[in-house]
């Protein structure tokens, strides 16, 4: 079912490009960006639209605060930049966005330790919880560039706040054809002695972690969770039940992020023996992302352990 | 009250009536606070004669139809000044005066700080400070993208001017040239805890916006002749945005209250608000 195509791609391309094409069905879509405008390929949409992109410079509160007065007029808005950048504007993002439930979608580019090189100030673990906090706020974490279009598309043409979270790394395709959308989480791989629910880049691994368990005779589930909320309950509940074993897999911290939404609900309606990996209340530093992933604990090596230890 | 053609934006209004609709309002928002019993007085007074320059003396809007596509904006950031937007609202039609009395109560439309989902005619949510001016640069490039001769409003505070967003959004709105967009600071020289010389001294003002490449225009703003001044004289610049510095006194009207840190937010009892109306009464 799951094609895996080796090629890599950025999942900011992706976005760009679609909101490029969306520019000319929805005349009514604007784009705010501080700086990052290219980094975040928002300047796809800019070039084809340069009247509807607007940059505010290094001065991500004013671009929350312009995003939130576009909206309030009446336009649709995506703006964004890096989401440790963005975390200086969560009052405006409560405040505005948030509390008058305005049409943005803000994008958090270069999210969790696989950031990399640039180092644990760059790398934000953190902003899941914080957004999943924010009444009105969905929150999206696509695993490649297929599912990221697929999904931007849909957020741009659904009202409301949204908060996408956006690798940095390059990844290879997991979807196809398939069919992708807000709140519906994706089962990549049947399984019934465990269930492995990912997010984002973490889908990846998780995969990788499947096939190895495969081969020592477990059947993982995986399944991508691409909306953190509004949670998937039904995907959920069904892998519990069938499983009885869950694995969270996430490249932010340990608390408030998918490993938190999950065992919220299942504690909830169905407790649920849930292993977290994750980042475990730490900052990252430098280094290839997949050295700082290793050294963290969030590798396809991680999962696989965890597995073991919670199906034997 | 007088029939006024609130969509036309060239109208003619007698400033004599404009005071009266002023000290209306002023009554007005001392009773409601009575009723709260929580809320701001000083902030409130002190922007009470801009607030019924723009939605009485100038802006076109319609308190029939408060999300006319066409409408002037009046984006209130000092969001603080609830009861002053809340009267003046009522005063102009938007919704009835009775309603004033539910303010910061439970079930009321009328939270503490303004919601624009919640009032007909509000336009952007209070509470945190230095928001507004951003909203407003949102509003303004909306607008001009859309081809609306449309003018949009922001009432700032003094105190307010400490927040950095305020100084990010100054710059922004000078590189988008937005001639549609009029900042107001309510300069009455006080914040919560004290002067706003003793707390974060901001002068001077009207330099640090000329070094931000805004259009500068200072007066009394609590002067409603002088406030239409300075906004018909704004209509006529272009490419670059106008900040009107209106110096003002916080708690204008009330003598008691007038420049008094301690009236920022304190509660009015019925004896306050009596001594308030009397004072009120005399001056109409």
């Amino acid at each position: 079912m799951i094609f895996m195509e080796q090629k890599l791609e950025s999942m900011r391309e992706g976005m760009g490009s679609v909101l490029a094409e969306l520019g000319y069905t929805n005349k009514n879509l604007v784009i705010v960006g501080a700086d990052t405008t290219e980094s975040l390929s928002l300047h796809q949409f800019g070039e084809k639209f340069p009247d509807r992109l607007f940059n505010v410079g290094i001065a991500e509160q004013n671009m929350i605060g312009i995003s939130a007065g576009l909206a309030l007029y009446g336009k649709t808005v995506f703006c964004g930049t890096y989401a440790v950048f963005l975390e200086r504007a969560i009052d405006q993002i409560r405040n505005t966005i948030g509390y008058c439930k305005l049409d943005v979608k803000i994008i958090g580019a270069h999210t969790g330790i696989s950031v990399g090189p640039d180092g644990g100030s760059h790398q934000a673990i953190e902003d899941i919880a914080i957004m999943r906090a924010i009444p009105n706020m969905k929150v999206v974490v696509p695993s490649d560039s297929y599912s990221t279009k697929a999904l931007v598309n849909e957020m741009a043409n659904t009202k409301g706040p949204f908060y996408l979270r956006l690798i940095r790394s390059s990844v290879p395709n997991l979807y196809q054809d398939q069919k992708i959308s807000v709140g519906k989480a994706n089962v990549l791989r049947e399984g019934k002695d465990i269930a492995i629910i990912a997010c984002g880049i973490m889908v990846h691994e998780a995969l990788k972690a499947a096939d190895r368990l495969q081969k020592e005779g477990i059947l993982a589930r995986v399944i991508d969770c691409h909306t953190i909320k509004p949670l998937d309950e039904d995907t959920i509940m069904k892998a519990a039940n069938e499983t009885n074993r869950v694995i969270t897999a996430e490249d932010h911290n340990m608390y408030g992020g998918l490993g938190s939404a999950v065992a919220e609900l299942l504690s909830r309606k169905r407790p649920t023996p849930i292993g977290m990996v994750a980042v475990k209340d730490v900052f990252g530093e430098s280094g290839k992302d997949t050295e700082v992933m290793s050294k963290y604990g969030i590798t396809e090596k991680d999962i696989f352990d965890k597995a073991k230890e919670m199906v034997r | 009250m007088q029939e006024i053609d609130f969509k036309n934006p060239n109208r003619l209004v007698d400033i004599a009536y404009l005071k009266s609709v002023a000290s209306q309002i002023r009554q007005d928002i001392i009773l409601t606070l009575g009723e709260s019993k929580s809320g701001h007085a000083g902030g409130s007074l002190s922007c009470t004669d801009i607030l019924v320059s723009l939605y009485f003396g100038k802006m076109k809007h319609d308190p029939k139809n408060p999300k006319w596509p066409d409408r002037d904006r009046l984006l209130l950031s000092k969001g603080h000044a609830a009861p002053a937007l809340y009267s003046t609202l009522a005063e102009a039609g938007y919704f009835p005066k009775d309603e004033l009395k539910t303010l910061r109560k439970i079930n009321s439309r009328l939270q503490g700080h303004p919601d624009p989902n919640k009032v007909p005619g509000v336009e952007i949510p209070g509470g945190p400070e230095g928001i507004g001016l951003s909203e407003g640069i949102g509003m303004a490039l909306a607008a001009r993208l859309d081809g609306k001769q449309l003018r949009v409003h922001v009432i700032t505070g003094d105190g307010e001017l400490d927040e950095g967003e305020v100084w990010e959004a100054a710059m922004a709105a000078a590189k988008f040239k937005l001639d549609n967009l009029v900042a107001i600071v309510d300069r009455n020289g006080l914040q919560q805890e004290g002067t706003t010389s003793e707390i974060m001294p901001s002068d001077p003002v009207p330099d640090k916006f000329k070094a931000f490449n805004w259009n500068v225009i200072e007066i009394n703003g609590n002067d409603i002749a002088a406030v239409l001044g300075a906004l018909n004289q704004a209509e006529k610049v272009k490419l670059v945005p106008t900040v009107i510095v209106a110096k003002t006194v916080k708690g204008k009207g009330v003598e008691f209250m007038e420049n008094k840190v301690e009236y920022h937010a304190k509660t009015l009892t019925p004896e306050i608000v009596q001594q308030a109306l009397e004072k009120l009464r005399v001056q109409k």
